[in-house]
């Protein structure tokens, strides 16, 4: 029972990592750039909730939707004002850049919020379910967050695969001149996949605050660190990828916490990733990149 | 003996035979070119002279000793230089360093010599500026020497990188398109340059080349690859008359 | 005569940077013989050698090398646990404060240099990205396992456990040397300004001379073009395993003055994590990637600027952080780089643009 258990919170954790690994995957692909502020993202949605539901006292779903909101439009502005300049110059100036706005956004809550953790109420309102004679107990933030992951998967696979503008994404990760050639405004594409990312992460953020309800300004930096890993494992730049990858991480994670060391943890599951990149060095579905000579 | 022999040479991507029953010799001192329609797989066959792919079948000779299937930095070092259809310099370094790096296995000192830049340092590295200069005037390069090899214009760019792999001491060098994207004036240059490499250097040279002037110009011996498999072989006015080598290029 | 103007080109760019070290030394110490030195900036100055340090030796992989390493702070937190355990174990054995600090040192650079070899080998067979990440799982795998380490000694020698303490089974007299996530304290404070600053030296010295050789032609091929580089005899392996290192070694001797300057040693997210591996990695980058003299300017000027802006309080991580995006779109502004070029000719900016293009392009 106690396997169960583990392994049903672990896929729990795992489904967030997964939402946060897609809009790092999904960047990825399409910008070339690895957005070391994503993470942070999931922090600024989370205060958004804070700030509507509890302090303001409104409806919790007017908090999430707010937050969904209010990400995305800062998702889009982030890339316009800080990544396009950028588009030609090296990826690792892009990735200082990134490192910027994760300062940027960080030390921005910390000094309006201050640098206390605050106690986040959970925006879910399902009852807590009792298996085998209360066995195996399943928190109603568990349950929901695998509801809403796969929700969200779902939909994003046949966004991308089935409709137009999800296909001039794919078109413009794979080769940038030909979509433009081919009439795909890359630009917007750009800004739709940074939209999409940040509704993602502040889903991401309203779901994780509210199974673990500490909320401070460097909430989002380990799970963002947790999440590239993630879609690093699933091999970067694939959808389904970050899926597994981050499913995977979240059961790895719970699993090493409970059989073997909470403080461990951590640990194993960076020595795990080690290991499939070594047998596998693009992660698990990463397309093997063979250059030509 | 012929400087190199290649034996049946094969080679399977998947479910692609990119290369088959590939014979060829080349004498010392040769100048022989490999001619073929665009996917015939002539830069497959360079791979694996050189080592980046390894063969699936036959047998590669040089100088009698057998090559195939070896890691490219050892063929390398037992002779074998080449250069690349798309230009390959290290973009970020002089043009001297470019050939100074080719020098590596040559003139050799231990890093705990360079970084305690012992009297042996100064001393190599004299001999290898003094080597590195008078290959780069071979070129007409000696006065580009400080310049970023990315902002060398393109057809300086490909005799560098010919400048850079003779730097290896070859036996046998091996030139992919050398005249790819010149014009016909930069071409003819290419041309007294890489008889001129011949003579000075004594060198035995295996070349790719689409250009028809270059190739009835300077090669003695061609082999014709059309599918992966040899077409014709031969002297090269003999080879350019056969009719098969002319439909394969210019269609029924 | 070009190639002697080559040869001096070289030369004339790392006198440049030696007189740059020499003049800040000199400054330094006049301002502390004459007491113009405020309490805070002589807190730095240890600091700001290690800083410096750690900026140099990232460069040699990141611009010399050319791989994308955000893991470099955990070669400086072995260093660092390595050499405080000797030195508190070793306290009284010693007496000599400066043979028990050489010793420290050469033990925590060793130990880390054996670290990047370790690190080295994963690194061979993955590029880019996954790379990155692997270098960045290493790091903190390091930190999560130092945080868990207890290690004392008595009269039967050393006990190690990642449980507890009271796992060590150590007798009466037995004395704890790293107390899980409490660390090492009571390690000596034997850094000083004029030890950082020597090893600083040394580093820039082994540095240097390591570009401006037949080993740093080789790396820098590898870095420019791989398959290039196989074509003319370079052997990969073996030039990224001494780069590994050689950086790592470095790395660790800082790690070594960083726990030497506090009295007790702790393994923290700031300290260890990958934040520290990414705040040296922008040294490196603001610098202008693959230049050493750039790595060391960056490096003081990013240290000291938090503790200039200290009166600025609440503001100062902000402004930081502005600072450093505005830095990164100003160097990318094209039109910017346009006005730049017109009006230098310094070699220090030809550095810097050349160490701009660290792209997949020079590889298609």
């Amino acid at each position: 029972m106690d396997f169960l258990s583990y392994l049903v919170s672990g896929i729990s954790l795992g489904s967030v990592y997964a939402l946060i690994a897609l809009g790092y995957t999904m960047v990825y692909g399409i910008a070339k750039m690895l957005n070391f502020a994503h993470g942070d993202v999931i922090m600024l949605g989370a205060f958004v909730i804070y700030t509507i539901s509890t302090t303001l006292g409104l409806p919790a779903i007017v908090g999430v939707l707010a937050s969904i909101v209010i990400c995305t439009i800062f998702g889009i502005v982030i890339e316009k004002v800080a990544y396009k300049p950028l588009r030609k110059a090296s990826s690792l100036a892009v990735l200082i850049t990134a490192i910027g706005v994760s300062y940027l956004l960080q030390n921005a809550a910390l000094l309006i919020f201050g640098s206390d953790t605050k106690s986040f109420t959970s925006v879910v309102t399902l009852p807590t379910l009792k298996l085998f004679d209360g066995q195996l107990i399943i928190s109603g933030e568990t349950i929901a967050t695998i509801l809403v992951s796969v929700v969200i998967m779902v939909a994003l696979t046949l966004f991308i695969n089935k409709t137009k503008p999800g296909k001039a994404m794919l078109a413009v990760s794979e080769d940038k001149g030909a979509a433009q050639l081919m009439g795909i405004n890359v630009n917007r594409t750009i800004s739709l996949t940074f939209a999409i990312g940040s509704a993602l992460a502040a889903v991401a953020g309203a779901l994780l605050c509210s199974a673990y309800p500490a909320l401070s300004p460097t909430t989002g930096a380990m799970p963002g660190i947790k999440a590239f890993t993630a879609a690093v494992f699933g091999g970067i730049g694939s959808i389904p990828g970050a899926m597994i990858g981050g499913i995977l991480l979240g059961v790895i994670e719970n699993l090493s916490k409970g059989y073997i060391s909470s403080q461990l943890s951590d640990a194993i599951v960076f020595v795990v990733l080690i290991i499939v990149l070594l047998v596998k060095p693009t992660g698990i579905l990463g397309k093997k990149i063979r250059e030509k000579v | 003996m012929a400087l190199l022999e290649v034996k049946n040479l094969g080679i399977q991507f998947g479910g692609l035979r990119a290369v088959d029953e590939f014979n060829l010799q080349i004498e010392k001192g040769a100048l022989y070119g490999l001619i073929g329609p665009n996917g015939a797989g002539k830069t497959t066959v360079f791979n694996m002279l050189t080592g980046v792919y390894k063969p699936t079948d036959g047998d590669i000779l040089l100088d009698g000793k057998s090559i195939a299937g070896k890691h490219q930095i050892d063929i390398n070092k037992m002779g074998i230089a080449r250069t690349f259809q798309n230009i390959r310099l290290f973009r970020q370094m002089s043009v001297l360093d470019n050939v100074k790096v080719g020098l590596h296995n040559q003139i050799r000192y231990s890093t705990i010599e360079g970084i305690l830049k012992l009297p042996s340092y100064f001393k190599k590295e004299k001999l290898m500026n003094e080597k590195a200069m008078s290959l780069l005037k071979v070129f007409d390069l000696q006065d580009e020497a400080d310049v970023l090899a990315a902002n060398l214009p393109y057809g300086k760019q490909r005799k560098l990188e010919i400048a850079r792999a003779l730097a290896t001491n070859p036996k046998l060098l091996l030139l992919d398109e050398p005249a790819a994207g010149m014009n016909p004036n930069e071409t003819a240059e290419l041309m007294e340059t890489i008889r001129y490499v011949r003579k000075e250097f004594d060198m035995t040279i295996l070349l790719i080349e689409h250009d028809m002037r270059l190739v009835s110009g300077i090669c003695e011996e061609l082999t014709v690859l059309n599918f992966g498999k040899v077409l014709a072989q031969g002297k090269t006015s003999e080879v350019l008359q056969n009719p098969e080598v002319i439909t394969a290029y210019l269609g029924e | 005569m070009k190639k002697k103007r080559a040869l001096k080109q070289t030369t004339k760019s790392n006198l440049i940077t030696y007189a740059m070290l020499a003049g800040a030394f000199v400054l330094v110490e006049i301002l502390l013989s004459t007491g113009n030195i405020s309490y805070m900036f002589k807190g730095l100055l240890v600091p700001l050698c290690y800083y410096s340090i750690l900026a140099v030796s990232l460069n040699l992989v990141v611009g010399i090398l050319g791989d994308l390493s955000l893991g470099h702070a955990g070669f400086m937190c072995v260093g660092a646990y390595v050499s405080a355990s000797f030195s508190v174990m070793f306290q009284d054995a010693i007496p000599q404060d400066w043979l028990r600090f050489l010793i420290a040192l050469l033990l925590g650079g060793l130990v880390a240099g054996l670290f990047g070899l370790l690190i080295g080998i994963p690194v061979l067979r993955l590029n880019g990205d996954y790379l990155a990440i692997v270098t960045l799982a290493f790091g903190e795998i390091i930190k999560n396992i130092v945080n868990l380490l207890y290690v004392g000694i008595d009269e039967n020698g050393l006990h190690v456990s990642m449980e507890s303490s009271a796992a060590l089974n150590m007798t009466e007299n037995g004395r704890m040397i790293i107390k899980g996530a409490l660390g090492i304290t009571g390690t000596p404070n034997d850094s000083t300004f004029l030890i950082g600053f020597v090893l600083l030296l040394i580093t820039v010295f082994v540095s240097l001379n390591l570009i401006n050789s037949r080993t740093g032609r080789a790396v820098m091929s590898i870095r420019d073009n791989r398959i290039a580089a196989e074509s003319i005899g370079i052997n990969i392996t073996h030039y990224k395993l001494i780069v590994f290192a050689v950086s790592a070694f470095f790395a660790g001797i800082a790690g070594v003055l960083y726990a030497h300057n506090l009295s007790s040693l702790t393994a923290t997210t700031k300290n260890f994590g990958y934040n520290m591996s990414i705040m040296i990695l922008v040294f490196v980058v603001l610098g202008g990637i693959g230049s050493t003299r750039g790595s060391i300017i960056a490096a003081v000027i990013l240290t000291a600027l938090p503790e200039v802006l200290r009166e600025l309080n609440d503001y100062r991580m902000l402004i930081y952080a502005v600072v450093l995006i505005l830095l990164m779109l100003a160097n990318n502004n094209e039109k910017l780089n346009h006005f730049k070029e017109k009006i230098s000719i310094s070699n220090f900016l030809r550095n810097r643009k050349n160490g701009n293009t660290l792209d997949k392009e020079a590889n298609s």
